[in-house]
């Protein structure tokens, strides 16, 4: 039998890290994310690949610890949910700033404040917009299953270190705590030292010595005190995002292509409109859905080909209605009703829930007699 | 084949393990599984619930409203879980502390006496294999050398002495299990 097992979300994450050879995870506990932290202290990979677990202080402390890791090359990372997010944005806008590879996680739940420690999906804003402060963009990447929250690590470390930039898992309550089989990545080796020397040449690494020896020292910074240089430097990140936008949009459509009405779903709202798009078609009607697997770049383009032939779409957050705006914004002029349907405060929509919202939006646009 | 499970009970009683052994049976089966729990300030006693997922096709939502199968062991649980069952839908409840007992008449009803059982065993940790058994009894989804074989997964290694005992409890479970005559 193939090795598979059956685990949580968060121990998946905590696993992944370590077989995707990560050099630190720093992190706070919070719920409903804690067990990233505790089966990593399980898991014990200091003893094994030398990959350092720290419980920093707060979340500020673990973010920066992060900064420091990132500087000099290594595949560092933290996780935390949403009120822990928030205390990490102004490292969020630095690393971004100072152009460092890293990945952040968030298993998001219900706020804003303190809010609750059920699911939620209230931090599209934050995470896909920014959150920290300053001309910066962050890839997130979305998971809807426990086996994405397997290969998402992997995948993030690749983006962080193709472009540099902080890279967002941004998952919610119920990956993080749901089980599922799961197929765990081979185990990688740590880069060596030299490795690190050789693939990071922007890493601060002093200035080495034999025949690896450099004249200067690199800096790590954000700060370019001259206006010039600063428009500059934000020229050169905006391009970096354009290309993101150009080349890393991933997304997963379901029975889309005669689809009359699109739900527009990310996380654990996707798995629940999967289910209404189940129970529509067997009803004999022509809904679809469209999962942004990025958030950040967003799939506009395939949102925009589903509204030639759609009648409306319904947008499905955890939320009063954040991803609604890309949704728009992606279609557009076109004259189309673009709804939005979510719970909030921790309660989980149904699918029925979500049925119910879809009828009637097609009720009201001519779509169901 | 699928199937949609909630267990729900006192935190303490073992609703979610249950659940997850019965995920592990599943998996061990070559099916496909989905185990989500409500999580949170139960976990300090108060209700628990968590829904499984049993299926031979991939599992869309892991969030439900209504289920085929209830199983049930406070009587809040019954309250509140009672009429999310489908119609045509089986209910298997522990009748111990119950004051008021089922009411849909368009189900199939069980009961085990697991609370009574346990305790006359003395063995109070295994009160949800009782449980388990009497469900496999009922729907016979996983065979019980799959469940053994989760049991060994989804227990620690220190744990493992533990498995007789449990396999004894899951085949008195299955002993046990009654259909209720109360409805016809």
């Amino acid at each position: 039998m193939e090795d598979i097992k059956l685990m949580k979300g968060n121990e998946v994450l905590a696993h992944a890290a370590v077989r995707c050879g990560v050099d630190g995870y720093f992190g706070y506990p919070i719920t409903p994310q804690s067990e990233v932290l505790e089966t990593l202290s399980e898991l014990r990979p200091w003893k094994t690949t030398g990959m350092v677990v720290l419980q920093a202080e707060s979340e500020v402390a673990s973010i920066n610890m992060v900064y420091g890791g990132a500087s000099v090359g290594k595949r560092v990372m933290t996780s935390t949910s949403s009120p822990g997010l928030s205390l990490m944005c102004e490292g969020l806008s630095y690393l971004a700033g100072a152009e460092l590879p890293c990945v952040v996680i968030d298993v998001s739940r219900g706020g804003p404040g303190l809010g609750t420690i059920q699911a939620s999906q209230a931090d599209y804003f934050q995470v896909v917009k920014g959150g920290g402060h300053g001309d910066y963009r962050m890839p997130v990447l979305a998971p809807n299953s426990v086996q994405e929250m397997n290969d998402f690590v992997d995948l993030a470390f690749e983006l962080a270190f193709k472009y540099l930039n902080p890279v967002v898992i941004l998952a919610d309550g119920v990956i993080g705590q749901m089980m599922e089989k799961v197929r765990l990545s081979p185990q990688k080796p740590r880069r060596t030292e030299a490795q690190i020397r050789e693939e990071c040449p922007w890493a601060a690494l002093g200035k080495g010595s034999g025949p690896m020896q450099r004249k200067e020292r690199n800096i790590v910074t954000s700060c370019y005190i001259d206006p010039e240089t600063m428009e500059r430097h934000n020229h050169k990140l905006q391009e970096k995002y354009d290309r993101m936008e150009r080349d890393e949009v991933r997304v997963e459509e379901m029975e889309t292509a005669d689809a009359e009405y699109i739900l527009v779903a990310y996380g654990a709202s996707s798995r629940i409109c999967a289910k209404v798009v189940e129970d529509a078609r067997a009803e004999g009607l022509r809904v679809g859905l469209i999962r942004p697997i990025t958030l950040f770049p967003f799939p506009a383009a395939t949102i925009r080909r589903a509204a030639e032939h759609a009648k409306g779409f319904l947008s499905v957050e955890l939320s009063m209605g954040q991803m609604i705006e890309d949704v728009r914004m992606a279609i557009g002029n076109a004259a189309m009703p673009v709804r939005h349907f979510g719970r909030t405060g921790g309660i989980i929509h149904s699918p029925r829930e979500v049925y119910d919202a879809l009828k009637q939006l097609m009720t009201e646009t001519g779509g169901l007699q | 084949m699928k199937e949609e499970i909630i267990i729900a009970g006192f935190g303490g009683q073992g609703v979610l393990s249950m659940g997850k052994i019965l995920a592990y049976s599943g998996v061990m089966q070559g099916q496909e599984v989905s185990w989500i729990p409500s999580y949170g300030p139960e976990m300090r006693g108060g209700t628990a619930n968590v829904t499984v997922i049993l299926s031979d096709r991939k599992i869309s939502s892991p969030v439900l409203q209504e289920f085929d199968t209830g199983i049930v062991l406070n009587q809040q649980s019954l309250d509140k879980f009672e009429d999310s069952i489908k119609a045509g839908g089986t209910l298997l409840y522990d009748p111990n502390g119950i004051t008021h007992p089922p009411h849909r008449t368009d189900l199939d009803i069980y009961t085990i006496d697991a609370a009574v059982e346990a305790a006359r065993s003395g063995n109070a940790k295994v009160f949800n294999m009782f449980v388990l058994g009497a469900f496999l009894r009922i729907k016979p989804l996983v065979t019980i050398e799959n469940v053994i074989e989760g049991l060994r997964h989804s227990l620690p290694e220190r744990a493992h002495k533990m498995i007789p005992a449990n396999e004894a409890a899951l085949r008195r479970g299955m002993e046990l299990v009654r259909k209720s005559e109360q409805h016809g």
